[in-house]
């Protein structure tokens, strides 16, 4: 390993690199993003109390069967070889010419939809059983009781497995490689296969994949100290409230 | 007087164990009821067949001359006119205060959210938590949530508040401040359901008492005739154990 190498690589193939990187953050960042909402219907549909009789009984049987299949489909085979399948094997079994890029993320969004299901569906499990009967009790729905109530709890309470599979996305779309997606394990094949220096190249992308993912995971963290809301609250009209420090309360009392 | 809410031949079974056994019963306008029995009795379950978070086996629940058992009834519409106070509280944990008493009323109610906000803060003057509208649940003791929980049913202006065992997860210095705010209810003409084990509060409060044992109604009347002049044995072994 020589520092020049590594100083030569960059300037010579920086570009590419870069637009790399820009195509493995963009493609996992709308896979997340698809399979995050993926994850959330289902977990809904997974979660409907169900009917003691009747054709909805059926029906949501049957729904949930087939989603459950869906699940255990794609998260017990490799994202690899569903891509060959998805890609080239619709190809030349039905004639579909699939845009590289849409079948990327399509790849992406429903592998991470059928983990993020899972992590909904103990989400939803975790709130308490009483968030849910109070939330009935004053004559919510099922599906009221989940927007207004259960679901804020459950993106909080899931953010922290939502930000390890946003960051397990951005390093598996290296696999994607496969069929011809220019990201960033792909640009720097081709770098490395000009120049033949794969020590100096690869550690380049290690740098670069391990920017992102870190960037990723502190950017998250942020997000959850913000959802958390702020740790004290101002009393309306009163005297200073019990739990503040005494440095706190020259804030509080404008308002 | 009238009947604001009517139990016939109600039963509950979960799997073979029998928990409520053939019980009829009313609720009266403006009538305060207390529930007592030893724990294992029914009577939480009973409260919570009444606002179906259990669904009863058998017999039927009478509102405004209706069966709401029927597979036809809207149990949301009906269940918005019943207030339930629980004993762990169960506030919102994603909404503030102000929050807790306006979502059912906004989402549910079909209220304007400055209207939901000034029953909202009428309600919690009641209760004397006005001044923590911004607070989170996390941020309040046990008093201040059951109080801002009694808030939040109130604020959907119930035909009857159903009360179970709202003192008994609270530390005994609190338990005071929630009693208080029920006395007052009591005295302001509400429908009040309460399964409690204050019996203090049962004698002082109640128009009616209720002791179950074993899932069946054993005795009901007056507070002063269950208090000193009960007539089944149960009740008499029960209150010994218990008043001391």
């Amino acid at each position: 390993m020589s520092y020049e190498w590594i100083v030569n690589i960059l300037t010579n193939n920086w570009p590419m690199f870069l637009r790399g990187a820009g195509m493995t953050l963009l493609i996992s960042i709308i896979g997340t993003l698809i399979g995050a909402f993926i994850g959330l219907v289902i977990g809904i549909v997974h979660t409907i109390p169900m009917p003691e009789r009747g054709m909805k009984k059926i029906l949501l049987k049957i729904i949930n069967f087939v989603l459950s299949a869906y699940i255990e489909f794609f998260r017990g085979t490799p994202m690899m070889v569903q891509a060959m399948v998805i890609f080239y094997g619709s190809a030349l079994a039905f004639g579909i010419d699939m845009d590289v890029f849409l079948a990327a993320v399509f790849i992406v969004s429903i592998n991470t939809g059928a983990y993020m299901s899972e992590i909904v569906r103990g989400g939803i499990v975790s709130v308490d059983k009483g968030q849910f009967e109070s939330a009935q009790a004053i004559g919510m729905n099922h599906f009221q009781t989940m927007m207004h109530v259960v679901l804020p709890q459950v993106v909080r309470n899931i953010l922290p497995a939502t930000g390890n599979q946003f960051v397990i996305n951005i390093k598996d779309t290296a696999v994607l490689s496969v069929i011809g997606v220019t990201e960033l394990f792909f640009q720097t094949r081709t770098v490395s296969g000009n120049n033949f220096r794969y020590f100096e190249s690869f550690f380049v992308a290690c740098v670069l994949y391990f920017i992102m993912t870190f960037a990723i995971t502190l950017l998250l963290r942020r997000l959850e100290r913000r959802m958390d809301g702020p740790e004290n609250y101002s009393m309306i009209g009163g005297l200073p409230m019990q739990v503040a420090k005494p440095e706190d309360t020259e804030n509080k009392i404008k308002i | 007087m009238e009947k604001v809410i009517e139990i016939q031949h109600l039963s509950k079974s979960f799997g073979t164990h029998e928990v409520l056994k053939d019980i009829d019963f009313a609720v009266h306008k403006g009538e305060v009821v207390c529930v007592i029995g030893s724990s294992g009795s029914g009577k939480s379950t009973l409260l919570r067949c009444i606002n179906l978070l259990e669904k009863p086996s058998g017999g039927q629940i009478i509102y405004n001359g209706e069966n709401i058992l029927d597979d036809r009834h809207d149990i949301h519409a009906y269940r918005t006119k019943l207030g339930m106070v629980f004993q762990q509280f169960n506030l919102f944990n994603n909404h503030n205060v102000i929050n807790n008493c306006t979502v059912g009323q906004v989402k549910v109610l079909k209220r304007r959210r400055e209207e939901a906000e000034k029953v909202a803060l009428k309600y919690l003057k009641v209760v004397g938590m006005d001044q923590y509208v911004n607070a989170k649940a996390r941020q309040l003791s046990g008093g201040q949530k059951q109080r801002v929980a009694i808030a939040r049913a109130l604020s959907m202006e119930p035909d009857v508040m159903l009360f179970d065992e709202p003192t008994s997860a609270l530390d005994p210095e609190m338990v005071g401040e929630v009693l208080k705010v029920m006395k007052d209810l009591a005295k302001s003409g509400l429908t009040m359901l309460v399964v409690t084990h204050e019996m203090e509060f049962a004698k002082e409060v109640s128009d009616r008492v209720v002791f179950m044992d074993k899932g069946v109604i054993v005795e009901e009347g007056p507070p002063e005739q269950i208090f000193n002049n009960p007539t089944h044995e149960r009740t008499r072994e029960f209150l010994k154990r218990t008043l001391r």
